[in-house]
């Protein structure tokens, strides 16, 4: 390779014949992020040209509909690495009640510290997802029936023990548990409440002007929430693009019996997969719990859907092995910035799940146009 | 660019007039999932309040039922800084925050339906319009047991939300009973709560009454209690009025029906924050929209308007 040494004009690529040329423009645009990218310009233009006075925009506006993105963002990362390992959960949202019922039961009716309960509930949670990864490899069911039948199984568990425990299915009083609990806060808590206060005090965002509240900004700070999306979105990103765990999730996913030809654990990549998944489930549970101050035995009620549904947008295939983490991520944001803009923009709201199909059958016709100029396929 | 097309068109077509802004803007925030259908009469109460006050009216609901997305709904209706808002307090601890965060910001809030007096005080609300729940499961309970009953099932199809189970506990309270196992989650499938309602009373043949929680739970148990022949011998009586309840009540399978006037909840707290916002001035106390029992007298008017004002 000593007559390579002309090529300074194109840097550390070299000319190679077997390697077709590609403009960097189209590599840029060629990804599978492609379409969640064209859709969140898309929804924006739209409701920025429909909306702009009615306080979406305003600070108060960007957190509510940042923090319903973040909801479905945090299991949109969980179902995307296991929809591109090629498998489904579909007791995410079974998951989501039956965390929170957990936590409640162990701190509020049985008087563990909060710690204890959160930590129990990720125990139980984790415990579950292996037996779920568990099941399918074993059965060699189709993961779809496998988890379909554990978000029965959950549900039923999850109001059965709200019941007999304590003749509701509604747990209140954990605001009182998370006083001063040192994992609380993890979940719940808000950062940067001193650069708020500053903003508020310049002008930038309104203040309370009633009530015990009254002189604090209406927004006090980034909700932990939103930190632990973009923590999982990063983590879920960095480990699928820059890993060798990242490409034994795409071969799982692509074609399991030739990544085991290659010498891939596909099964433990599954199960860790399912793990994963229902640990985002009980992320989700927990600030949600802390949140709210209550779990309820109902909560999280087609959130497994709604996951699925952001990691399509996200330009993701159903088959497996094909996928991006950031584009799930911004497919939850095109879904959050959806539901709550047509609240803002005065849309009558039974029509936002006409929206929503429209909005994913649109994405997916974009995405597999997309993935046929990447991949080649006819 | 179908995209496009399809955005422009439901636009234009779902927007309401958003350009007329000189009527005051009042958004009720709901609980009940879409497929909840007592609710609407809200909603056609709400509307006939917007026209006649000449006020803008929003409906809002989770569309699941879910109480945190409701939260969120009230987040974002206090973020786009209505009038007034009009609520129901389903769950007060998940839902206290975001309204006292609306009433923190200035804007006067309205608790209707769910939630007690002292709740809605507790969140800084003007004022609450509904029905004391326990206290009209008590009367239905105390009626009952005048008329000889002694055993009954509740078909309790919203079991996540607190508030409506209390009829239930009152209801039992007023029998005397306990309500022990007395109380099944029905869900809200109509075919399910039907089967449900009879795998009960042919396990438990002896049950003297049926309670139903609302037009959800009580259309699929008349046509189970007509399936096996229970009919008018059971001692049937319901929550919330529908037409189905109300066909059922003239039939004479249905005793009584609890009406809590949700048209009252809707209508009144538009009439009220409209004249608070104009002229600052408030009734000194909580409405009770109900309870009024319905029987088989006086169903005319009822009858006329069932499911839309009723």
């Amino acid at each position: 390779m000593a007559d390579q040494a002309s090529t300074a004009s194109t840097p550390a690529a070299a000319r190679d014949e077997r390697v077709r040329a590609q403009s960097p423009f189209r590599k840029a645009l060629i990804r599978p992020e492609l379409g969640a990218i064209c859709g969140v310009i898309l929804v924006f233009a739209f409701f920025i040209g429909i909306a702009r006075d009615s306080g979406m925009f305003a600070p108060e506006g960007i957190i509510n509909w940042g923090v319903v993105s973040a909801q479905f963002a945090i299991i949109a990362v969980g179902a995307c690495l296991l929809m591109i390992a090629g498998e489904f959960d579909l007791s995410v949202g079974s998951m989501i009640g039956f965390s929170g019922i957990v936590i409640a039961l162990f701190s509020v009716t049985w008087g563990f510290p909060l710690w204890v309960g959160i930590l129990a509930a990720f125990v139980l949670a984790l415990a579950i997802g292996a037996l779920n990864g568990y099941l399918v490899i074993k059965t060699g069911l189709p993961s779809f029936i496998v988890t379909l039948a554990s978000l029965y199984i959950l549900r039923g568990l999850t109001i059965y023990a709200a019941i007999t425990t304590t003749r509701k299915t509604i747990i209140g009083g954990i605001r009182d548990v998370a006083e001063g609990d040192p994992v609380a806060w993890l979940f719940g808590g808000t950062l940067f409440k001193g650069l708020f206060v500053w903003l508020a005090d310049l002008g930038v965002i309104g203040k309370f002007v009633a009530g015990n509240r009254a002189g604090e900004p209406v927004v006090d700070g980034v909700p932990m929430l939103i930190v632990w999306a973009l923590a999982l979105i990063l983590f879920g990103h960095f480990l699928l693009t820059r890993t060798k765990f990242g490409n034994w999730i795409f071969a799982s996913g692509g074609d399991a019996q030739a990544a085991r030809y290659v010498g891939v654990p596909v099964n433990r990549v599954k199960i860790l997969m399912f793990m994963f998944s229902a640990f985002c489930a009980t992320v989700f549970a927990t600030c949600q719990v802390i949140e709210f101050g209550s779990a309820a035995a109902d909560r999280g009620l087609l959130k497994e859907f709604e996951a699925i549904i952001s990691v399509v947008i996200g330009g993701a295939l159903l088959t497996g092995g094909y996928g991006s983490v950031v584009g799930a991520a911004l497919g939850a944001l095109v879904f959050g910035v959806v539901q709550q803009g047509l609240f803002f923009a005065g849309v009558e709201s039974s029509l936002f799940r006409v929206f929503l199909g429209g909005i994913l059958l649109i994405a997916v016709i974009l995405n597999t146009y997309i993935r046929r100029l990447i991949t080649g396929e006819r | 660019m179908l995209g496009a097309v399809f955005a422009v068109t439901l636009a234009t077509t779902a927007l309401p007039d958003a350009a007329k802004a000189e009527g005051e803007r009042f958004v009720l925030v709901s609980h009940a999932p879409d497929s909840d259908s007592w609710w609407n009469t809200i909603k056609n109460a709400l509307a006939l309040a917007g026209r006649q006050m000449e006020v803008e009216v929003e409906y809002r609901n989770p569309s699941t039922g879910d109480i945190a997305d409701m939260a969120r709904i009230i987040e974002q209706t206090a973020a786009s800084n209505p009038d007034g808002i009009i609520t129901t307090l389903a769950d007060t601890d998940v839902l206290s925050g975001p309204i006292e965060n609306a009433v923190a910001k200035g804007i006067p809030v309205i608790i209707i339906n769910s939630g007690t007096p002292e709740e809605a005080k507790q969140v800084g609300a003007l004022m609450y319009v509904g029905q004391p729940e326990y206290d009209a499961g008590l009367a239905a309970g105390e009626r009952a047991k005048n008329d000889g009953v002694g055993s009954f099932l509740c078909v309790n199809h919203v079991v996540s939300n607190p508030v409506v189970g209390e009829r239930c506990r009152g209801f039992a309270d007023g029998l005397g009973v306990d309500l022990g196992d007395s109380m099944i989650d029905s869900g809200q499938d109509p075919a399910e709560i039907k089967n449900k309602v009879l795998a009960y009373l042919s396990a438990n043949p002896d049950t003297d009454a049926v309670l139903t929680l609302g037009p959800t739970s009580a259309n699929p148990t008349i046509e189970a209690l007509k399936e096996n022949g229970m009919a008018g011998q059971i001692y049937f009586g319901t929550f919330d009025l529908g037409p189905e309840i109300v066909k059922a009540i003239q039939d004479g399978t249905i005793k009584w029906g609890i009406d809590q006037q949700p048209f009252l909840q809707a209508y009144l707290p538009v009439v009220v924050l409209t004249n608070y916002v104009r002229y600052g001035v408030l009734p000194g106390n909580n409405i009770n929209s109900g309870p009024g029992f319905i029987t088989n007298e006086g169903l005319e008017m009822i009858e006329r308007y069932a499911g839309e004002y009723r």
